[in-house]
């Protein structure tokens, strides 16, 4: 028997059972992890919908999770590559700060939410609030979205191939929201804007990063800020 | 946050385990909320026969020679005692003067539930306990309900954990809090409905079942209910043969569902569904807000 190529095997792939070990020893090794480390990728099997899987990544580290996880799966994620085979819970990728979130499933609702920066992709649809105050993350959402998604966001940029829900943008800062299908209605102070050029750039490269294939930015139409509410105007108190 | 469970079985072969079914989902979801917990079971009805559930804070007093007590008025009343409940089985025709003997008799027993099927079990402590200490595991039924509470609009009681049941075989489970609740409780105690709490919740169970009465069906009152509720709610309603699940439009309460050729399933989270068999392949989707969704045995025969 060869040892040295099992131990190599092992050590390139860490397998958390979450049937048979609590979830802080995942989140602990995670934690755990220092920089420039060799021991960078994980499994996760058995997640059973548990709470908080794989939150708090702050290594360039890869996790497969398969399986469903509930609520606040890869929260705060700061440079780690978390995938889920699976559906997630509310608030997954809550607050990223870089990295990339992919959940092959469906998400429930506020996925993204308040995010800073990486990208968050969800193969399936994601529910109410998608990116609500996200502050420079990117969303992509392969499927629809639900309704409230983006209230208050600031910047980033959210793709729906899909159609969204009432009130999209909502309150809107500075993010940047392209839609291809229908959008029921559109929040306060969020109106249709030109698809320009460097838009239509930005969506090309996101949609490549999210791997969506035959589909072109020009299907899309960017939503943003009509910029009337920023600053309190009793002019616009009715649209409050 | 209150954790809720729903199961409607459509495959006739899983009805022995429905209790040990709902009980698993109802224990899973203990962390959202320790304070009481309840369970409601539809059992297969048998001909000509009703079923009151009572509770008793005193259950050696009040429980002593009932079933002597009533056979006066029904011979045929059987009492099956659990714990602080019993299970009074009488005649349905003499079901009324049942009721009326015990209340006359036993003033401090209460109903928890009433109809040809549901059986209905709440106490104050953790859906561990409780489903042990009714034994709710046995149980085979059709379908059933589940709630563990953490109060927010009213006492910790018996009175006030759920299921509410406010009609025969009528019972309700909320996650949420209603904001008109008082004012609708008025106009409802105006239409002769009567309440035993102060619960939000329980004024939700009395206006499904107000409506109903007015001749509506589960679907259509949950329809109206979207109108004349205000607040926060995620419901899962149970009647005789049906099994109904509404959000309101904001959605913010969580809720799931899956469905496979066996059963109907509603969780607060995916981790209540996780051990129902065929979980892996049923299709999973998460309730539309305002939309209401319904299913009933003797539409689906």
């Amino acid at each position: 028997m060869d040892i040295s190529v099992n131990r190599e095997s092992l050590e390139a792939m860490r397998v958390f059972d979450l049937a048979t070990m609590p979830l802080r020893e995942l989140n602990s090794a995670l934690h755990a992890i220092a920089p420039g480390t060799n021991d960078t990728n994980f499994e996760v099997v058995n997640p059973r919908g548990s709470h908080a899987v794989a939150v708090g990544i702050d290594q360039p580290v890869s996790v497969d999770v398969r399986g469903s996880v509930g609520y606040y799966c890869a929260g705060m994620n700061d440079g780690g590559t978390v995938t889920v085979h699976g559906s997630a819970g509310p608030g997954v990728a809550e607050n990223m700060m870089s990295g990339t979130v992919v959940i092959e499933g469906d998400a429930s609702q506020y996925a993204g939410a308040t995010g800073r920066g990486g990208l968050l992709v969800i193969k399936g649809n994601a529910a109410s609030r998608c990116g609500i105050s996200m502050k420079g993350i990117d969303i992509v959402v392969h499927g629809s979205i639900g309704h409230m998604s983006a209230f208050m966001g600031q910047s980033g940029h959210l793709v729906v191939l899909g159609d969204a829900g009432d009130a999209l943008g909502d309150s809107l800062y500075e993010a940047k929201l392209f839609v291809r299908g229908e959008v029921k209605s559109l929040g306060a102070d969020c109106i249709e804007k030109e698809l320009r050029p460097e838009h239509l750039e930005k969506l090309a490269e996101l949609l490549e990063k999210a791997g969506v294939k035959d589909v072109k930015p020009t299907e899309f139409k960017r939503y943003g800020s009509a910029r009337k509410l920023y600053n309190f105007n009793i002019d616009n108190a009715e649209a409050y | 946050m209150c954790g809720i469970v729903g199961l409607f079985l459509k495959d006739k072969s899983l009805e022995p385990k429905l209790g040990a079914m709902l009980s698993d989902m109802l224990v899973i979801m203990t962390d959202r909320g320790p304070d009481s917990a309840g369970i409601a079971i539809y059992g297969a009805p048998s001909d000509g026969r009703a079923k009151i559930t009572v509770q008793s804070a005193r259950p050696a007093v009040d429980f002593a020679g009932l079933e002597a007590l009533l056979k006066p008025v029904d011979a045929s009343v059987v009492v099956e005692l659990k714990s602080t409940h019993a299970v009074i089985a009488a005649d349905a025709m003499q079901a009324a003067a049942v009721r009326d003997l015990l209340a006359q008799a036993r003033p401090d027993v209460r109903v928890m539930g009433s109809g040809d099927s549901v059986e209905i079990y709440k106490e104050v402590g953790l859906p561990r306990d409780v489903v042990a200490r009714f034994g709710i595991r046995e149980m085979g039924g059709t379908h059933g309900i589940g709630h563990t509470r953490m109060a927010t609009e009213s006492a910790v009681t018996t009175l006030g954990a759920h299921p509410f049941s406010t009609g025969a075989d009528q019972c309700l489970v909320h996650n949420g809090s209603l904001s008109n609740h008082n004012n609708l409780r008025r106009e409802l105690v105006r239409e002769g409905m009567t309440f035993e709490t102060q619960n939000d919740s329980e004024v939700a169970a009395a206006y499904l079942t107000a409506e109903m009465a007015k001749g509506k069906d589960l679907g259509q009152a949950l329809t109206s209910a979207l109108d004349d509720l205000d607040g926060f709610f995620t419901f899962v309603v149970g009647t005789k043969s049906g099994f109904g699940v509404v959000r309101d439009p904001i959605a913010c309460k969580p809720a799931v569902m899956a469905e496979t050729d066996q059963y109907i399933a509603f969780g607060s989270e995916y981790r209540a569904l996780v051990n129902l068999p065929g979980i892996e392949d049923a299709r999973v989707w998460e309730p539309e807000p305002a939309t209401v969704y319904f299913w009933d045995h003797e539409k689906a025969a």
